[in-house]
């Protein structure tokens, strides 16, 4: 079986600064895969590139074995890619149900059926209580799950989620974890950005490391997390030590 | 899911898709409404009715330029082009041709529709300010080739030929006022039923999320630059039918006035004024600066014409000062967030 999503030689230069460099990795159909790095690691623009809104400098990106590279966002996001921001972008003119029924609308023009899609979707992220506020009242907790919900509403095949626990509080970042497994057991596929190791180590099937945008380790959680390079990253030193 | 969560959805299920009005807005609307359709029966004079005639139809011109500006973001200066394509079609077309202005107004519509395709589809894929630019000099560009375009008149423009018989055919009322404030009430009920309608369709909220953050917008599926372009056209028809109905009431086409740069920042004024990217910001925004402008004029004489922009100045000032989308914004979000729900 190929995988559902399949990432080879991904490279993107701003200027002097190559924020992606020849990365390589594969996600599985129902997998849950983290991508891990330190600040500027370049986690960021490769979801940009993925997703269609930066142009890479080289590279591939096949979804269901389709070439996919370089296509307008709108166009990745039709065909079943979500994801959400790491700077949130909430429509702060809208309110909470209208911000998601945006996202229902992926599917359906009937305004009736988008409402009870978007509203799932809230109850899903438990923001069901600001329904009808306006996404500009939010705090940033939740926003962030408004971000999610939204991207959820348009049943997304492959969601890649940017940071989703950060800032959070820790009960909510209990919720999310949950909110993830939930999302796994329905069939989605997740890759998530997460700066949380604790967080990460307990959902990731498999773990993505970057740093100064290379790919230092890709492989299952504990191969990763003892993986020198990767320590030495976290560290921030260079060990000569096996 | 929780069990308080499931009764918390249900619960939200069967709140209305949309939320109902406060009972005072929808009396405040339904006298307005009986005013409306009354007005030419009460207030009989000339300038009284005129005065309504010009406020409705800039409540229709300020309404497309909140199409485009208040919905999906883009901020057009523009507007005159249309205005003056839906004053020529229909002349054009009935002193060359003797088409009725009837047929004068649907071509008017396709025309500036296709404009809007024309100048929307190189400038509206560019962010910033290049949409705003281009349609400013693109305004002046449209009007110096009218002024210079001998075919329609040049400079000293058209006349829509006298026709005494058949004036519902011919859309010319000699005899009084009234068949034309009721046209133009026609148009501005269609044209803000339409809009009502579209606000809460799928482009509607495809528009509203793309001019709050396009990139998120984009990453849910929405082609941006092709729903600016369809945005700028809806637009562009609506401020043609505007200028069809001037054209119809005034009778002499001056190229210079209906393609002026004042048209297009009119509308603009108008609708930041009342509120843009509500309803009826647009109307009430007409309502306020038309009667100022007209006034202004007899109180001024000549010189009016410039003091009514300093006025228009001094109260766009003011609703920055106090509130920056305009004085029906807060009403409007009163009623969406249903904070009396319990
Ligand atoms: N649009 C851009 N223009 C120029 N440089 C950029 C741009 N986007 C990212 N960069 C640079 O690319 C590098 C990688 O940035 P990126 O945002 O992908 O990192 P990240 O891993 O997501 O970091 P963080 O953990 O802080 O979110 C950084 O050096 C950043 O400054
Ligand atoms: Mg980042």
């Amino acid at each position: 079986m190929s995988p559902l999503l399949d990432v080879s030689g991904l490279t993107k230069r701003y200027g002097g600064v190559t924020a992606n460099a020849d990365i390589v990795f594969d996600v599985n159909e129902g997998e849950i895969v983290g991508i891990i790095g330190p600040n500027g690691a370049g986690k960021s623009t490769l979801f940009d590139l993925i997703t269609g809104f930066q142009q890479p400098d080289g590279g591939r990106v096949l979804l269901d074995g389709h070439d996919i590279t370089g296509l307008r966002p709108d166009r990745i996001s039709r065909l079943g890619v979500a994801r959400t921001f790491q700077k949130l972008k909430p429509f702060i003119d809208l309110t909470v149900t209208e911000n998601v029924i945006v996202g229902a609308l992926a599917h359906t023009s009937d305004m009736k059926t988008a409402r009870d899609r978007a509203l799932e979707s809230l109850a899903f992220v438990d923001l069901l209580e600001k329904r009808n506020n306006f996404a500009r009242e939010l705090s940033t907790g939740q926003r962030k799950r408004l971000e999610l919900a939204r991207a959820l509403a348009m049943s997304p095949r492959l969601i890649l989620m940017d940071e989703v626990t950060g800032g959070v509080d820790q009960r909510s970042i209990v919720g999310l974890i949950a909110l993830v497994l939930e999302l796994k057991q329905r069939g989605v596929t997740v890759v998530m950005i997460e700066h949380n190791m604790q967080v990460i180590m307990r959902l990731a099937d498999r773990i993505l490391a970057l740093h100064a945008g290379r790919p230092i380790a890709f492989g299952a959680p504990e191969q990763v997390r003892s993986e020198p390079a990767v320590v030495d990253a976290y560290l921030g030193t260079v060990t000569d030590a096996a | 899911m929780s069990g308080s969560r499931t009764d918390m959805l249900k619960t939200a299920r069967a709140e209305p898709l949309w939320p109902r009005p406060p009972l005072w807005v929808s009396a405040l609307g339904a006298a307005a409404l009986a005013l409306l359709i009354a007005y030419p029966f009460i207030f009989t004079t000339s300038f009284s009715q005129h005065l309504m005639i010009l406020i409705l139809l800039y409540a229709l011109m300020a309404q497309s330029w909140n199409v485009v500006a208040g919905l999906s973001g883009q901020i057009s200066l523009g507007q005159a082009i249309f205005f003056g394509i839906g004053a020529y079609s229909s002349t054009v077309l009935f002193a060359k041709y003797g088409v009725t202005p009837w047929v004068g107004l649907m071509v008017g519509m396709l025309l500036s529709a296709l404009a809007a395709v024309a100048i929307g589809v190189p400038t509206l894929r560019l962010r910033g300010h290049y949409f705003a630019i281009a349609t400013l000099l693109i305004g002046s560009g449209v009007q110096i080739v009218f002024q210079r375009w001998d075919w329609v008149g040049a400079a000293s423009g058209l006349y829509v030929p006298i026709e005494r018989a058949s004036p519902w055919f011919y859309l010319q009322f000699h005899t009084s006022k009234v068949p034309y404030y009721y046209l133009a009430l026609g148009a501005v009920a269609i044209g803000y039923l339409v809009v009502w309608k579209l606000r809460r369709s799928r482009l509607g909220f495809r528009l509203q999320a793309l001019r709050d953050e396009p990139d998120a917008a984009a990453s849910l599926g929405i082609a941006i630059a092709r729903h600016k372009v369809l945005a700028f056209m809806i637009s562009a028809a609506m401020m043609s039918v505007a200028g069809t109905f001037y054209a119809q009431y005034v009778l002499v086409l001056d190229p210079e006035r209906l393609f002026s740069a004042e048209i297009s920042i009119i509308v603009l004024l108008m609708t930041v004024l009342g509120g843009s990217g509500t309803l009826w910001g647009p109307a009430l925004g007409a309502a306020i600066l038309v009667p100022l402008s007209e006034y202004s004029r007899i109180w001024f004489g000549g010189t009016g014409r410039t003091i009514d922009l300093i006025l228009y100045g001094i109260l766009i000032l003011l609703v920055c000062m106090w509130r920056t989308s305009g004085i029906l914004s807060l009403l409007e979000e009163r009623i969406r967030r249903r904070a009396e729900m319990p």
